[in-house]
C-alpha cells in the first residue's frame, strides 16, 4: 500500500511539475516569441500635435516720411504695437495672426530716396538702403501732396518688400497720434492682405487637414490649379514640330532656360528642388482639327476643344523623371504649314493674345505661328529661329500660376509693380512661403497622427527602429517649425516644415508597414489548436484527477472523523 | 482692356463652371486580373477590354496600372498568338499594338496590389509601376477573377479579403490619395467585396450579389475557351458608345447588364459617395477630360539670352562608375551554418544513448 501511495504521489508530483513548467516557462516563452517587434513611438507628443494651434507672426514697419506727421505727433514716435487676430477653423485647428507693427520716422537717406521722380525708382533706391528679412514688410507713408504716385492710386507695391502708402490730408486724418494710427490701421491691414498672408490663403493651405465647404470659387480654382507642396518638381520643355518637311525649327532652349527660367527657380530654391529637361518631338499632331475662319483668314481653336488637345499629346511625351516628383510640361507647338496661322479663341470668340493655355496641375501649351517668317515662294524646309523671350514670357507666367503664386486682382487704388526679370517679387515669395509652410505643417501632422492611429489599431504591424526614428524626427521638426512660425522666422519655419514632411512621408510610406497580418479569429484557432491541444489535454485531465482525489480524501477524512 | 502696370485678370467666371462639376484634375486607373491558367482566358480579356476603353477615352499609359496574372496572348495554347479576343467572331482584338502591362505573371500578388494602392513600394520601383495620385485624382479600380463571399482569389494560391481592401482604401483616404474612387468588380459574389467599405467618396459596382455566381458569356469554338464574362461584355458594349465629350452619367452605368442578360443581379453602392450619381459623368472615371484655362497674362522679358558655354559631355562623367564598382557589399544578418540545428539534436541524442543505453529509447517514442 505504501508503495502504491508513493507511486501515486510521484505521479501527482510529475503532473503538477509539468503543469508548472508549462505555465511558468512555456506561456511567457510563447508570448515573447510570437509578439511583433514594435519600437517605441512618442504617442503623447503626436496626440498633442493632433490639436494644431498655429501662430503666424509678421513684422511690419511703418515709416512716416516728412509731411505726414506733425511735430507733436512725432514726439510719441517710435512706437511698437502688437495686434492679434484669432480664428478657429475647426475643433482641432486654431489660427492666430500676430502683427508686430513698429512706427518710426524716415531717416535722411530714406527721404532722399523718396524724392525720386517715379515710384519705381524710389523703390529701387529704398531697397539699396536696407534689405528687409524674409516675412517682414516696410510701409512708407507719404503725404497727399507727393508726386510719386499717379492721381487715382493710393498704394504702390514694390518688387521687394516695400509699399508706398499715400495718406490723407492732415485735417481729415486728425491731430493726435492715436487718431492718425486709427486712420492708418485699416489701410495697412489692406496692404497686409495683399502682400503678406491672408486668411483665405491660409485656410486654403489647410485643406489637407480640414475639409472646408467651398467658399470662394476663385480660391477653389486656385487650389485646384497649383501643385501641392512637394520636395521637388520636374519641368520639361517640349518643342512639337508636326511638319519637319516645311519647318526646320531651332530654339536655344539652354540659353533661354539659363537666362529666364533659372533666376526664378533659384529664387524658389528654399521651397523645392527643380530639375529641367527639354525635348523635341517630330510629327506630333495636336489631335484636334482646327477650323478655318475666313473672316480672320486663320485657323482657330475654340476653348471647348482645348480640353481634348492634351491627351493625345501626353501619350507621346515620355518622361525623363526617375523620381516620383510631380512633372510640369510646357509645350511649344509650331503649326504645320497647311494650318498656319493658328489662333486660340476664348469663350467670347476673341483671339487670345498670348496664344497659350494651361491645364491645372499639368502644365501649359503655347502655339507659335511662324507663317510670318517666310513668303509664299520660300524653299522648304525653312529655317526658323524661335524668339525665346516671347515664348519664355508666356511659360514663365504659366509656371508662376502652376506653382501657386496667386494672381488675384489687387483692390482698387492699388498699383502693383510689374514683375522683375526673375518673374517673382519678394513679397510674392513670402506669401508662397507662408502658405507652403502652413500646408507642410498641416500635411505632416495629419500624416503622423493617422500613422499613429493606424499602428495603434492594427496590433500585428511590426514597427522597426528606423520608422520610430523617422517619426520622432518628424515630431521634433514639426514642433520646431511651429515654434519658428510663432517667432516670425519664416525661412527657418519653412526649412523645418520641409524636414518634417520628408520624415513623415518616409515613415508613412515605408514598405515594411504593409499589414498582411490580418488574421480572422477562426484562423488563429485553426493554427494553435493542433499544436497545443494534444499537450494540454493530458495536463488538464491529470490536474482534474488530482483535484478530485484530493476532494475524495477530504471526504474520507471527514467521514473518519464522524 | 490693358492695365498699364498691373497684372491681367483671370476669367474665372467662365472657367468656374467646368471646375466645379467635379473636383478632379487627373484620372488614374488600376486594372487587375487575378487568375492564371488558360481556362481563365476570359478574365484577362475582361481586364484588357476595360484597359482599351479607358485608353480610348483618354487616360494615358503613364496613369494606368495594368496587372495581368497570366499571359494569354503568347500562351502556347493560343491558336491566334499575340491576340486576345473579346467576341466570339474574333471581332475585337483587345490586346492591340500598344498594350503596356505593368505587373505581369507572378508579380500580381495581394502584397503588390496593396502596395500599389497604399503607395508603400520599395524606393527602386519605377514610375510606371506606381500609383502617383494626389488629392485631386479620380481613380478607377477594376478587379476580376474568381471570388467568394468576402474574398477574391489571387493566382490560385492566396486571397484578399474585403476587410483588407476596405482598410487599404481607408489608408488611401487618410493620405488623400484620391478625390473620388470607382470600384468595379466582376467575380462570383462580387457584392461582398464592397460591403465593408467605410471611407468617403467611394462608389462600387459588382457583377453579382452574395450567393450568386457571375457567369461567362460565350465560348469561342476556335480558341476553345470562354472569351468574356457577361457583365464585362455588356459593360464593354456600353463603353464603346461613350466618347470623350459624352455626357452619360452613372445612373446609366448602373443599368448595364440587367438580370435578363446577366443571369446574376449586378449591384452597386453609392451611400459613401458625396455627389449624386446622376451628376457624375462616365468620363469622370473612365476618361481623362482635362480642365484648361486660357493664359491671360504674360511677362515681358527684355534681357538678351546669355551665351551658355558649350560643354562636352562624356558618358563616363554621367555615370559614377568608380563609385559603383567599388561599392562595399551590404551587411547581411549572420545565420548559423546550414544543418546546424539538425547536427545539434543528433549530438544530444547520441550523448543520451551513450549514457543510458538503447532501452531508454522507448521513453522518447
Amino acid at each position: 500500500l505504501a508503495l502504491k501511495l508513493n507511486v501515486l504521489k510521484r505521479g501527482q508530483l510529475a503532473a503538477l511539475s509539468i503543469a508548472a513548467v508549462v505555465i511558468i516557462v512555456g506561456v511567457p516563452l510563447w508570448w515573447r516569441t510570437t509578439e511583433t517587434y514594435r519600437a517605441w513611438l512618442p504617442v503623447n507628443q503626436i496626440n498633442e500635435l493632433a490639436n494644431l494651434q498655429l501662430q503666424l507672426s509678421a513684422d511690419v514697419e511703418v515709416v512716416f516720411a516728412r509731411g505726414t506727421v506733425t511735430p507733436e505727433q512725432q514726439k510719441k514716435v517710435p512706437l511698437t504695437q502688437t495686434q492679434d487676430e484669432e480664428h478657429t477653423v475647426d475643433e482641432d485647428t486654431a489660427l492666430r495672426y500676430r502683427y508686430e507693427t513698429k512706427y518710426r520716422t524716415a531717416t535722411i537717406m530714406e527721404e532722399d530716396a523718396l524724392n525720386q521722380p517715379t515710384a519705381a525708382e524710389a523703390d529701387l533706391s529704398l531697397h539699396t538702403l536696407s534689405e528687409s528679412p524674409c516675412g517682414s514688410l516696410v510701409v512708407y507713408v507719404i503725404p497727399e501732396s507727393s508726386t510719386l504716385l499717379p492721381e487715382d492710386v493710393d498704394v504702390y507695391i514694390g518688387q521687394r518688400r516695400t509699399a508706398l502708402l499715400r495718406i490723407g490730408a492732415q485735417m481729415r486724418v486728425g491731430r493726435t497720434l492715436e487718431q492718425l494710427l486709427a486712420h492708418l490701421e485699416p489701410r495697412i491691414k489692406q496692404v497686409l492682405q495683399v502682400m503678406s498672408f491672408s486668411h483665405t490663403d491660409i485656410t486654403a493651405a489647410l485643406s489637407d487637414r480640414v475639409r472646408l465647404s467651398p467658399g470662394n470659387k476663385e480660391s477653389i480654382a486656385d487650389s485646384m490649379r497649383a501643385f501641392k507642396s512637394s520636395p521637388g518638381y520636374e519641368i520639361t520643355f517640349s518643342l512639337l514640330n508636326p511638319d519637319p518637311k516645311s519647318h526646320r525649327v531651332h530654339w536655344d532652349i539652354e540659353g533661354a532656360v539659363q537666362t529666364y527660367i533659372q533666376p526664378l527657380l533659384t529664387k524658389l530654391a528654399p521651397l523645392a528642388n527643380f530639375s529641367i529637361d527639354s525635348q523635341t518631338l517630330y510629327y506630333a499632331m495636336l489631335g484636334v482639327n482646327p477650323r478655318y475662319d475666313s473672316s480672320r483668314s486663320a485657323y482657330t481653336l475654340n476653348s471647348d476643344s482645348l480640353a481634348h488637345v492634351i491627351n493625345p499629346v501626353e501619350a507621346r511625351l515620355g518622361s525623363n523623371a526617375a523620381s516620383s516628383n510631380p512633372v510640369l510640361n510646357f509645350l511649344l507647338y509650331v503649326p504645320d504649314a497647311h494650318h498656319s496661322p493658328l489662333h486660340i479663341h476664348d469663350h467670347k470668340k476673341q483671339e487670345v493674345l498670348s496664344n497659350a493655355f494651361h491645364s491645372p496641375r499639368w502644365g501649359g501649351i503655347m502655339v507659335y505661328n511662324v507663317n510670318g517668317f517666310y513668303g509664299p515662294e520660300a524653299v522648304f524646309p525653312v529655317d526658323i529661329n524661335i524668339n525665346m523671350a516671347k515664348v519664355m514670357g508666356v511659360f514663365l507666367a504659366q509656371l508662376r500660376l502652376l506653382l501657386g503664386v496667386q494672381s488675384s486682382a489687387p483692390p482698387p487704388g492699388f498699383l502693383v509693380a510689374p514683375c522683375s526679370s526673375t518673374g517673382l517679387a519678394d513679397w510674392e515669395l513670402d506669401r508662397l512661403m507662408w502658405s507652403r509652410t502652413v500646408e507642410n505643417v498641416a500635411t505632416a501632422t495629419t500624416t503622423i497622427t493617422s500613422l499613429a492611429q493606424l499602428l495603434d489599431q492594427i496590433g500585428n504591424i511590426v514597427i522597426n527602429d528606423n520608422i520610430a526614428q523617422q517619426v520622432s524626427s518628424a515630431v521634433t521638426s514639426l514642433q520646431l517649425a511651429v515654434a519658428e512660425l510663432e517667432a516670425g522666422n519664416l525661412g527657418f519655419a519653412l526649412q523645418y516644415s520641409k524636414e518634417a514632411i520628408l520624415a513623415s512621408e518616409r515613415a508613412f510610406f515605408d514598405p515594411s508597414l504593409l499589414h498582411l497580418l490580418y488574421f480572422p479569429d477562426d484562423q488563429k484557432f485553426a493554427i494553435y489548436i493542433p499544436l497545443f491541444l494534444p499537450m494540454c489535454v493530458p495536463i488538464l485531465l491529470s490536474l482534474l484527477k488530482i483535484v478530485s482525489e484530493a476532494r475524495q480524501k477530504r471526504r474520507e477524512r471527514q467521514a473518519k472523523k464522524d | 482692356i490693358f492695365f498699364f502696370y498691373s497684372i491681367h485678370l483671370l476669367h474665372t467666371a467662365d472657367n468656374a463652371g467646368q471646375f466645379f462639376s467635379s473636383g478632379h484634375t487627373n484620372n488614374w486607373a488600376v486594372l487587375v486580373c487575378t487568375s492564371r491558367f488558360w481556362f481563365n482566358y476570359r478574365h484577362v480579356a475582361n481586364t484588357l477590354s476595360v484597359y482599351r476603353s479607358v485608353k480610348r477615352l483618354g487616360i494615358p499609359d503613364s496613369h494606368i496600372v495594368l496587372m495581368l496574372a497570366d499571359d494569354m496572348a503568347c500562351n502556347h495554347r493560343n491558336p491566334k498568338p499575340a491576340t486576345v479576343f473579346s467576341h466570339k467572331n474574333m471581332e475585337l482584338n483587345v490586346y492591340g499594338d500598344d498594350v503596356e502591362v505593368d505587373y505581369r505573371g507572378y508579380e500580381v500578388t495581394v502584397e503588390n496590389f496593396l502596395r500599389v494602392l497604399t503607395g508603400r513600394l520599395p524606393p527602386s520601383t519605377p514610375r510606371s509601376k506606381r500609383l502617383l495620385s494626389d488629392d485631386r485624382s479620380n481613380i478607377l479600380i477594376y478587379l476580376t477573377g474568381h471570388g467568394g463571399n468576402g474574398f477574391l482569389k489571387f493566382q490560385d494560391s492566396e486571397e484578399i479579403s474585403n476587410v483588407e481592401l476596405a482598410d487599404a482604401f481607408e489608408q488611401m483616404w487618410q493620405k488623400r490619395r484620391y478625390n473620388e474612387l470607382l470600384f468595379i468588380i466582376d467575380t462570383c459574389q462580387g457584392a461582398s467585396m464592397y460591403e465593408r467599405f467605410y471611407s468617403p467618396n467611394l462608389m462600387a459596382l459588382a457583377s453579382s450579389q452574395v450567393g450568386e455566381d457571375s457567369l461567362s458569356h460565350q465560348p469561342d469554338l476556335a480558341i476553345g475557351v470562354h472569351l468574356m464574362d457577361r457583365y464585362t461584355f455588356y459593360l464593354l458594349e456600353f463603353l464603346e458608345d461613350i466618347h470623350p465629350a459624352s455626357k452619360t452619367n452613372m445612373n446609366d452605368l448602373f443599368k448595364v447588364c440587367p438580370k435578363s442578360q446577366c443571369v446574376s443581379t449586378p449591384g452597386h453602392r453609392t451611400d459613401l459617395f458625396l455627389r449624386d450619381p446622376g451628376s457624375v459623368l462616365i468620363t469622370d472615371f473612365f476618361g481623362s477630360v482635362r480642365k484648361v484655362e486660357i493664359t491671360m497674362e504674360t511677362i515681358n522679358l527684355t534681357d538678351p539670352i546669355k551665351q551658355v558655354e558649350q560643354r562636352k559631355y562624356s558618358y563616363v562623367d554621367q555615370l559614377p562608375v568608380s563609385e559603383i564598382i567599388h561599392q562595399k557589399p551590404k551587411q547581411k544578418d549572420w545565420h548559423p551554418p546550414d544543418g546546424f540545428i539538425l547536427g545539434l539534436w543528433t549530438l544530444i541524442l547520441l550523448v543520451f544513448f551513450k549514457l543510458y543505453g538503447m532501452k531508454h529509447l522507448k521513453h522518447i517514442f
